[in-house]
């Protein structure tokens, strides 16, 4: 993990709300696992107070060669709306590569995953599907988000393989919800993003097959020190009892931690 | 030129980590050499572990923020065996924050804790708003708060310095009680309560509802209370509440404080504190200042100076 005022090279609207931003630094090769993320400094180079807190946002894709990280954020916030109007030329305070993503190193017997995203969760899921395919794993992406102004990526996950969009009013793809297609699905292994009601609906759904979570959390630090963004485990024996979504996540084993 | 003396503390320089804002040093020690730091304050230990308060526990403010951790710590044995053994290997004073329900548990986790040689004080965390039992009662009434120093006193090995609420129509007062108490130096100050209400939900952002002010909004609250309580102790302050500059520093020192903890502006920037160390010899310099001892309530201590000349 480093700390380095990253060069925006890129910063463009994907969707309602939806930005995609492009990093480079040398940042980008300490990124080690799709879903790590970035704790961002969004008050640029005002030099001002505010706001004071940094903002986590996952990591979509890394360009090794370019030296490039790419984000993708929903704007409406206090450092997401500051975040958005941040220029190419321009350089960001990023503290990173953090936490623990997915992990794709110990996936030789897996032929088939699913991934599924919601919203703004589904950009970690691109940088993993990309990173399952170049392992020979095929990738069947089933991503979830409210209407048909909402949806991004569409493409780029298609061009990793068969891609479901769902919308819950219907506008783009099938009407619903990433669960009400999962059924009957062959996948040996599944990986999820999105809101906690999604992630609750789609653990009750896969539980017999492995399946890999991404939690959200406000932060603090988001190194591992403040205990702001704290989950109960699962498991009353745990000799710690919780586990920090910053550092010990946010991707955990479905199950490790609770979800609430 | 930044060497403090203080009871139980030879600090190379005044800055040290707020506790709560660093854990027990590991994470922001894989950042950097922690050696560099005059001092660090960890986390508040308990008698017994404590998950600590529901999330969301930390909520931004302007120039500021909530926090409702609530204490979370894995009690003060596995603190003296785990986290105190690691930091036995740095050459930097620790500070240890002890906190309770009741005042047996004070006592108790204070001797344990004083009795181990990498604590070099005690920072009596009597001013938690975050815990619903104890805490904020102990740092309120200074009759109460008095009787706890008292006992904590006569239990320790190690000096001990108390960590004041600002959320009191009298600081003096606590100030004065807890000196009287016995108290070896005083911590100023720990978060203003405070509230946020999502206007989405209407509901209070934080599980806990109410949290912990911190951060450069509270920075002129704290120095106006070091202002005031340094002119009535003997006892040295350890100064705290939004510093995240080498200038903010000397401000603190102006205005009464004889060391500093730097908490928040960890988040912000996670090199803070080292920078600031950087920074201060080039501040004081221009001030022509050689030893920053000097600049302890020099504010107020100027004025005094002015009036006396004045009467002649």
């Amino acid at each position: 993990m480093i700390q380095e005022d990253m060069l925006i090279t890129g910063q463009r609207s994907l969707a309602d709300q939806i930005f995609e931003l492009k990093l480079r630094g040398k940042l980008a090769a300490n990124v080690s696992e799709p879903g790590q993320f970035v704790h961002i400094r969004v008050n640029g180079q005002s030099g001002s107070v505010a706001p004071i807190l940094r903002r986590p946002i996952s990591i979509c894709s890394r360009d090794r060669a370019k030296e490039e990280i790419t984000l993708i954020f929903r704007s409406g916030g206090l450092g997401t709306d500051l975040l958005k109007e941040a220029e190419p030329g321009e350089r960001l305070d990023v503290l990173g590569p953090l936490g623990h993503g997915f992990p794709v190193r110990d996936i030789h017997d897996m032929k088939k995953a699913v991934v599924i995203g919601g919203g703004v969760g589904v950009p970690p899921l691109y940088g993993l599907s990309a990173e399952l395919v170049k392992k020979g794993v095929s990738v069947l992406s089933i991503l979830g988000f409210r209407s048909a102004k909402d949806v991004f990526y569409k493409k780029e996950f298609e061009e990793l393989g068969e891609t479901v969009i769902m919308t819950e009013d219907g506008t783009s793809g099938i009407r619903g919800r990433v669960t009400d297609v999962l059924d009957g699905m062959d996948f040996d292994v599944a990986y999820a993003c999105g809101p906690l009601p999604m992630l609750k609906a789609v653990q009750r759904k896969v539980s017999d097959r492995p399946l890999y979570i991404s939690m959200e959390q406000r932060m603090g630090c988001g190194i591992g020190a403040c205990l702001a963004c704290v989950v109960h485990t699962t498991d009353q024996n745990d000799s710690k009892g919780y586990r920090r979504v910053c550092s010990d996540g946010p991707v955990f084993r479905a199950g490790e931690v609770e979800l609430c | 030129m930044l060497a403090v003396h203080l009871p139980g503390l030879d600090l190379k320089n005044p800055v040290m980590p707020a506790s709560g804002c660093f854990a027990f040093g590991a994470e922001y020690g894989n950042l950097y050499d922690l050696n560099k730091l005059g001092a660090i304050i960890i986390k508040a230990a308990t008698l017994e572990p404590r998950f600590g308060n529901p999330t969301p526990r930390v909520a931004e403010t302007p120039c500021g923020m909530l926090n409702a951790i609530g204490l979370q710590n894995p009690g003060v044995d596995k603190i003296i065996s785990n986290e105190l053994t690691r930091l036995a290997g740095y050459d930097v004073p620790i500070i240890a924050n002890i906190a309770g329900s009741e005042m047996s548990d004070y006592v108790e986790t204070a001797e344990k804790m004083s009795l181990n040689p990498v604590v070099k004080a005690l920072e009596l965390n009597i001013s938690c708003p975050n815990v619903r039992h104890g805490g904020i009662t102990f740092g309120t009434v200074p009759e109460i708060a008095a009787e706890l120093t008292e006992r904590v006193k006569a239990v320790s090995k190690k000096p001990v310095y108390v960590k004041l609420s600002p959320n009191v129509t009298d600081i003096t007062a606590m100030a004065q009680a807890v000196e009287e108490a016995g108290a070896d130096g005083l911590s100023m100050i720990n978060t203003l309560l405070g509230m946020r209400i999502d206007i989405k939900t209407q509901k209070p952002i934080l599980a806990n509802k109410t949290g912990g002010l911190s951060g450069p909004a509270i920075k002129p609250v704290a120095i106006r209370m070091i202002y005031e309580v340094s002119q009535k102790v003997r006892i040295p302050i350890i100064g705290m509440g939004g510093i995240q500059s080498a200038d903010d520093v000397i401000e603190y020192f102006l205005a009464g404080a004889s060391a500093v903890a730097v908490g928040t502006a960890n988040f912000a920037d996670p090199f803070v504190c080292p920078k600031i160390i950087d920074d201060l010899p080039e501040k004081l310099k221009a001030m022509h200042v050689t030893d920053i001892n000097e600049l302890v309530g020099r504010s107020w201590k100027a004025c005094a100076k002015k009036n006396e000349s004045s009467l002649r």
